[in-house]
Parts: structure tokens; sequence; C-alpha cells
């Protein structure tokens, strides 16, 4: 099969690097409002009937946004191996907790609801909060230590050795991100609650979603600025093969002070992702104050788009890099799967996401509408 | 097996994974099983056959939500415990993960959502749809996770390359169309339709007993003995024994599972009873059925099925191989992309497909070319699988593969006669059969599984060489965590099946016999707009 040299093997990497992005941020605008419901639910539903409320604004969706985060996993693990291997087993027990987390999540939706003994509906209550605001503390303290470096290094048969620990990863520059991802997917999940829930929860939810709104925004600045102020990036040194082997080992890289800037510097229009960020949750703090419903839950999208992408941007070529060995670390260039798996993938993607998508917009069609006390309390069983 | 980093890594990985398939096979037949009822209901417009579409897909909404939450950890173990592995063939194996989560659990996650929320948003038809694409898309995911799988079992359509040191695919089409992989894949959806076949069966059976719910449960048993008859035959005739003779490995497994220690003369007998001695290497035999072996593996009288002993002697040929591949490679790495000596070259073509025997040598000696023939020996006897536990785990599973046909037969055949209720110890065992295909799915992922020992990928890769490096602390403080969770969980899982089932379907369900006119089927939740 030749079929594949359609498409250069450099292209293609760039378009899977593009296709990571999308998949996370696919992941943050759908399940992330999962999350920020799960980690609101404490305080802006009081009552039983409001929890439930809440609970089912997300109930017939999560499942579904869930799947971004497994698919998340397998398009990593299919196109970019190294990186599979390397930052699961380096996160070990972070990637543990994140688990835990994630399981007991969908037991808490479906089970919560199914006996009507208060101990046992605030025990899942908890597992939802659990389920939503771990997790999303977690994907932020991880992306504040790749931006940092995480200590790995590759052996010639390429085999990868971690000499950090699950408490390194708790520095302050990371537990910034992750109040940054907490606070961004708590903005996310108000809006949803603004668009899909009424009364005391809705407004709750605003209220709530307003403070995060505003934590985004200073959240954000703070960790660009300690960024730019206390944060050594990454650069290649010398020749890069865009197009050789995926083998690490064969390039040269560096750390270096601003590095984290210079895509910035090259390329000026990209300062349109930070400023999305920003403008993003400005929108969706101005909204939220307002009596919009659609618009909160838009402009926090976009400022979810805003902040990944800077990350990315930010890093680019680097997907990964090593503190301990920078010559090891994961880039674009060196650490994808074959150019014929990349065009297989690619075929199978361009043919299914759309089709995912068209069914997705379906369903939440179907669903439109917002989910009151009356219907939840009704004698039908079939809500949360 | 040794409780260091790579027994701790085995035992996490067999427990999830059991754990896992505990959820699936009904999650795989019991999509089906509603779908057809729905499908019966749209069709004839009966409401008893929406309410027995509700009230299984209520205890199917139980099952799911676990097999969901527990394939998560499926997904993400091979990266956090099974790096080198990750490394070595993502390229080939995350493909097909990748491409079950775009085509399958997108499908699944979707219309679940819809088949539970949607009653009253959406037309029968609609509805119906919705039903069907939870079924397909739990089917579509089997079919991938085992194309996957089947490709540890038989690695085709790949070579290894060492400039990235890793297996390469070379062919995406020979690694879908899989001979293994598709036996597999049929193999275990009707494992799925039995399970969930039996479950109907027997949780009806028990309403029979009780006198409640009659009607609900007659029209359930007729379904669940009718797709369970068709797919207990499909288990066993489609049962993938065919993918045995796929490679060398997969004839160790062979042999191990017939605990045959000697290559017989052909057709080879099959011992129904015997007692497997791994230090002696041999077989007690107690029972055996001449020929049958050779029929059922080879499906021929006059091919060879190959013993233990054989088997392990034509390996020390591959070992030597590998070692040649292996020297090559340090010589071809050496160079790095400058002139490599045409003999090293050709020396790695000739010998690279037995590269992983090599590998199997780490065990025995740090560098694999200064092997002893004593060591080179040792590494081939590692290549049996443990032989008791395999011959025992597929002897229960084909018991009870056979007991299901019978179990299903006889509930058809009193189906078609309209005698369901005649024989309460009849229901009784239905009750108690209940089990019996969980522990055959289980057992056969024990056959299949321990038997690819200790290959990870067969021929390519060690299990041993495969784990992350990490500290035994970690994966021992991740085991004791999913014990505790999962054992948890279970318990919770169990308790509401249990609840749900003696609560039964709601009372509405119990006046089928209401004419059409009555039925009323505008019942909503929503104010009409």
């Amino acid at each position: 099969m030749t079929l594949h040299t359609l498409i250069d093997f450099e292209i293609l990497r760039l378009i899977w690097w593009v296709l990571l992005g999308v998949l996370l941020i696919g992941f943050a605008a759908t399940d992330g409002f999962d999350m920020g419901v799960g980690a609101l639910l404490p305080f802006v539903a009081k009552t039983d009937a409001e929890r439930r409320v809440a609970i089912n604004t997300v109930g017939p969706v999560w499942e579904g946004n869930q799947v971004w985060f497994i698919l998340g996993g397998g398009a990593i693990f299919a196109a970019w191996p190294p990186l599979y291997a390397v930052s699961f087993s380096g996160f070990y027990l972070a990637m543990f907790v994140v688990l835990a987390a994630l399981i007991l999540r969908p037991v808490a939706f479906k089970y919560r609801s199914k006996r009507d003994c208060p101990r046992w509906r605030a025990a899942w209550d908890w597992a939802l909060f659990i389920g939503g605001f771990v997790p999303a503390l977690i994907f932020g303290v991880a992306v504040g230590n790749v931006l940092q470096g995480v200590p790995f290094r590759l052996n010639d048969d390429l085999r990868a050795f971690y000499e950090g620990s699950f408490f390194g990863l708790l520095n302050p520059f990371a537990l910034l991100c992750g109040l940054l991802s907490v606070s961004m997917l708590v903005m996310h999940g108000g809006g949803w609650l603004a668009l899909k829930a009424e009364g005391a929860v809705a407004a709750r939810a605003r209220a709530y979603g307003s403070i995060a709104a505003l934590a985004t925004i200073v959240l954000f600045a703070l960790a660009g600025l300690m960024l730019w102020a206390f944060i050594d990036g990454y650069r290649i040194v010398g020749e890069v093969a865009v197009a050789g082997p995926s083998n690490p080992l064969i390039k040269n890289a560096t750390v270096a002070a601003g590095a984290w800037f210079d895509n910035y510097a090259a390329r000026p229009w990209q300062w349109v992702a930070p400023a999305m960020g920003l403008v993003g949750a400005a929108l969706a703090l101005v909204s939220l104050q307002s009596r919009f419903d659609g618009l909160p839950i838009l402009a926090s999208g976009v400022s979810i788009f805003g902040v990944i992408s800077t990350v990315g941007l930010a890093m680019f070529p680097f997907i990964l890099p090593s503190s301990i060995d920078p010559r090891s670390s994961l880039t674009v260039w060196d650490s994808s799967s074959s150019h014929q798996t990349l065009f297989i993938m690619l075929c199978v993607t361009v043919i299914f996401l759309p089709i995912v998508l068209a069914y997705t917009a379906w369903a939440y069609r179907i669903l439109w509408g917002k989910v009151t006390e009356g219907q939840v309390t009704g004698e039908h069983g079939h809500f949360y | 097996m040794e409780l260091d980093v790579v027994g701790l890594s085995r035992l996490q990985f067999a427990m999830t994974a059991l754990y896992h398939f505990l959820f699936v096979p009904l999650t795989l037949g019991l999509s089906v099983v509603i779908a057809i009822m729905e499908t019966v209901y749209v069709m004839t417009a009966r409401p008893i056959w929406r309410e027995m579409t509700k009230f299984w897909g209520s205890l199917f909404g139980i099952n799911f939500v676990l097999g969901v939450a527990t394939g998560l950890t499926m997904e993400f173990q091979f990266g956090m415990n099974w790096s080198y592995y990750s490394h070595y063939v993502g390229d080939i194996f995350g493909a097909p993960l990748a491409i079950e989560g775009l085509m399958a659990f997108f499908l699944e996650a979707t219309f679940v959502g819809l088949f539970f929320f949607g009653w009253d948003r959406m037309s029968k038809l609609g509805h119906l749809a919705a039903t069907w694409a939870v079924a397909a898309g739990s089917n579509f995911s089997a079919l991938w996770i085992l194309i996957a799988n089947g490709w540890m079992q038989n690695p085709v359509g790949s070579a290894f390359n060492p400039a990235t040191m890793r297996m390469e695919v070379v062919n995406f089409f020979e690694v879908v169309f899989n001979p293994v992989a598709q036996a597999k894949f049929v193999h275990t959806v009707s494992a799925g339709y039995v399970t969930a076949s039996a479950f109907v069966l027997g949780v009806s059976a028990w309403y029979v007993l009780k006198g409640r719910h009659v009607a609900l449960a007659k029209r359930s048993m007729a379904v669940a003995c009718s797709f369970g008859l068709l797919s207990s035959l499909s288990v066993v005739v489609l049962g993938d024994e065919s993918g045995y003779l796929a490679n060398e490995h997969q004839r160790m497994k062979l042999a191990a599972i017939e605990g045959m220690w000697e290559t017989e003369a052909a057709p080879a007998a099959f011992t129904a009873i015997g007692f497997p001695n791994q230090a002696a290497r041999e077989t007690h035999h107690i029972l055996q059925i001449p020929g049958a072996l050779g029929l059922i593996a080879t499906r021929s009288l006059n091919t060879e099925v190959p013993g233990i002993r054989e088997l392990v002697a034509r390996a020390q040929e591959r070992i030597r191989s590998g070692i040649l591949a292996y020297d090559a490679l340090q010589t071809i790495r050496a160079a790095r992309g400058a002139g490599v000596p045409t003999d090293v070259r050709n020396a790695f073509e000739e010998n690279g497909t037995n590269l992983g025997y090599a590998l199997l040598l780490l065990r025995h000696v740090d560098d694999p070319r200064r092997a002893t023939p004593a060591q080179i020996e040792a590494a081939s006897w590692d290549l049996v699988p443990p032989v008791a536990p395999l011959f025992w785990s597929f002897r229960i599973m084909v018991a009870i593969g056979f007991f299901l046909i019978l179990l299903m037969g006889t509930f058809f055949w009193l189906s078609a006669k309209q005698r369901l209720d005649h024989y309460r110890w009849l229901l009784w065992v239905a009750v108690w059969a209940i089990p019996l295909p969980w522990i055959a799915a289980e057992m056969g992922w024990i056959v299949a599984e321990l038997g690819r020992q200790p290959w990870v990928v067969e021929g390519v890769l060690p299990t041993a060489v495969a784990v992350s490096s990490l500290g035994i602390t970690q994966v021992a403080l991740t085991l004791a965590g999913f014990v505790i969770l999962y054992s948890a969980l279970f318990v919770v899982e169990m308790g509401l099946m249990l609840r749900a089932i003696r609560k039964g379907p709601p009372p509405e369900a119990d006046l089928p016999y209401l004419p059409y006119a009555q039925s009323a089927p505008t019942r909503g939740i929503l104010p009409a707009e």
C-alpha cells in the first residue's frame, strides 16, 4: 500500500497535532460542563429536587461527552504512542486518582436516584462533586507540569524512565494551572446550568459561574505572567528532520528562558488565542449577569478554546518536554505514529467525525429545553 | 508468578479485565434483546412489549454504566502499566482502540442517553432507531477491541522498524481481517448474547415461579430462549478453536489446553478428563475420546496437532535465529542511519521475524548474544503456559457451553408447546443457571490470555519486557485501590440489580390485555406545548 504517500508525513504530523488539540478542546467543551456541573452541585442545588434538576440537565448527554475523553486517550495511543506511553506511566498515581474519580462519576449519575435514602443520595452527590472537581484539577496540574518539563528520560531502546514523584507534581505553577482549569470548567458548567435550568438553581449557577469567570481571567493572566517571568521554555537545537523517523533521540534540544514565547514573537497573529481566552471569559462574565440563556455557554466555550490553544501554540513543536534530558523531549516531528498509521487514522476520522458531530447535534436538539423540578419529580422513572 | 512489578501489573490487568468483562457480555447481549423487544412493540403496537423494553432496559442501565466506568481503566492501563508495550506496538494496536471510540463508543453513548430520556420526545420509529444504535455501538466496540486483541494473538500486517525501535503497520487490511480476530469476534459477541438470554430467561423464570408479572415474563422467556438457542449454538460451532492453528504459539496454547506433551499420530485424541503435571511434563489421562481433537482442531483426519515438547524444540531454533536478528539490530543501530554492511542488513531481513524470541532470553541473560545453550533451552521452556489452569478453564467453559445449548433448546421446545410454566423444577434450573455464562466467559478469557503467556504479543514482545519502569509500591498501591473501589462498586451494583429485579416492572406493565384504544400512547412528562 502506498496510498498514504498522497499526504506528506510532515503535513500528517501537523494535522494530527491539530487533531490532538481538537480532541482536547472537544473534551473540555463538552465533558467540561458535565464536570463543572458536578463541581457546582453542592453549591447551586440545596434540596433534593434541585440537585436532581442539576444532575438531569447533563443526565442524557454526559455519557456521549465522556467519549471525548476516551477517544482522546485512544487517539493519543494511535497517533502519538510515545506520548501515551511516557505521560500515562510517568503521571502514574495522578492518572489513578483521575481514573478513580472518573469511575465514580458515571456510577453516581446512574445510581444516585435509584434509592430514596438521603444518606445514599448525599454520598453519590459527593462522588459527583469529586468526579467533576478532581479530574479538572489534575488535568490542569498536568498541563502546568508539562509546561515546566517532565522529569523523564528515554534509553536507547526508547524505554521511558520517570524520575519525579507524585508530590513533585504539586508545585506552585502547576497548582495555579490546576485552579485555572477548575475555574474554567466551573464557568462552563455555570453557563450550561444558566441555559438548561431555571429558578434558584439557574440563579445560583449564574452567581458562581460569574465568580469562576472572573477567576478564569485573573488566573489565566497570572499564569501567563508567571510563565513569562519564571518558567523556562524549550528549543530544538540544530536541524530538524520534519519527516524523519519517530525517534526523539535523533534531535537535540535545550532549555531556554522565554522560549515558550518564541512562536508568539515569530507569528504575532497567535496572540488571538490568549485574547480569546480572556475575551471569552469576560463575555461569559457579562452575559451571566444578563438575561441571555445561551450566550454564557458559548462565551465560555470560546474561552476554553482560547486557553487550550494558547498552551499548544506556545509549546509547538514540543508536546512533552523532558526537564532532565531535553534530548528525550517528545515533539511533533519525532513522536508520532508511522506515516501509514497517521494516514489511515486520518481517513477514519474524516469519515466518522462528521457523522458523530451530526448525530450528537441531533441528540442535543431532541433534548432541547429546560429541565424543571416538575419533570424530574414526576412519576415517570427515567430521570436520574 | 512472582510478585514483582511484572507480576503485580499482570495481576492488576487480569483483575480489572475480568471485572470489566462481568458487565460487557450483558451489555452486548441485552442491548440486542431490548432492541428485538422494541421492534416487536413498534411492529405490533402492543404496549406490553414497550413495558418489556423499558423493564429490561432499566436493568440494562444498571449494568451498562459499570461496563463504561470499568472500561476507562482498560483504555488507560496500557499506558500506565505497560508503557513499553504502548511504545513498541502503539503504531498498530492504538488504531483499533481509537477507531473503537470514534465508531462505536460515540454511537453507543450518545444513543443510550436518548434511549432512557427520549421515550416522550421521539417518534416510535425514532426511538427504535436509537435503541438499535446502542446495540450496534456496543457490538462495533466488541469488533474493534477484538481486532486489537486478535493482533496480540496473531500479529499480522506489521514489521519491526529499527529506526524507531518498534513495530509498525505494513498492511492495515491484514490487521482488520485477521482470521483470529474475526473468529474471536463472533465467539465473543455470541457469548454475550447467550449471557443476556440466560439472564432474561432466569429472571423471568423466577417471576413465573413467584406468579408475578407472568405475561411479561413468558414473552420475555420466548425471546430469550429463541435468541439464546441460536447464539449458544453459534458460540460452540463458530468457537475460536479454528484460530488455534494460526501460528506457533496458538498451537502451543492448544497443546497446553489439551495437556498434550507429545505429538500424536493424526487425528489426535481429545482428553476429556486428565491431570496435567507441569513439573513432570506429563498428563495423567483418565478419559480420552479417540480422534476428536484432530477433528475439532484441524477439521481433517490427517493433519498432525503438535505436542508441547515438539513445539519447545522448534522454538529453540527460533531463539537462535532471534539472536542473529538481535545482533544485526545492534550493528544497524550503532550505524545510526549511516551505511550498514549488506550482510548485516540481510541477516536482519532474514531473522527479523524472530527478534521477539531473542527478547525471551532477557530473563536469563543481560545480552542475548551471550546466551549459553542451557539458557536457550530454559527460555524455550518458558514458552509453555501454565498447563493445568488452561486445561481446566477450557473444560469448564466447554461444559457450560453445551449445558446452555441444552437449556435453551429445552425452553425453546417448551415455549413452542406453550408449556413454559409446566415444570417448576426446570424453571428453578433456569434461575440457578444465570451465573453460568459469566463463569464460562471468564474461563474463556483465562484460556485466551493466560494461554498467550509468556508473550504479550505472540512472537514479538514478551510480557516481562513490556511493563512500565515503575516502583513496586506504586503498582501495589493502585492494585489495592482497584480492589477496594471495584469491590465496593460490585456490592452496590448487585444490590441495585437485585432490588430492581425484586421490585419488578411497574404496575401498568401487568395490564397486557388492554385493547389498543386504551393503551394511551400519549402519556408524557412534558406539558403539551
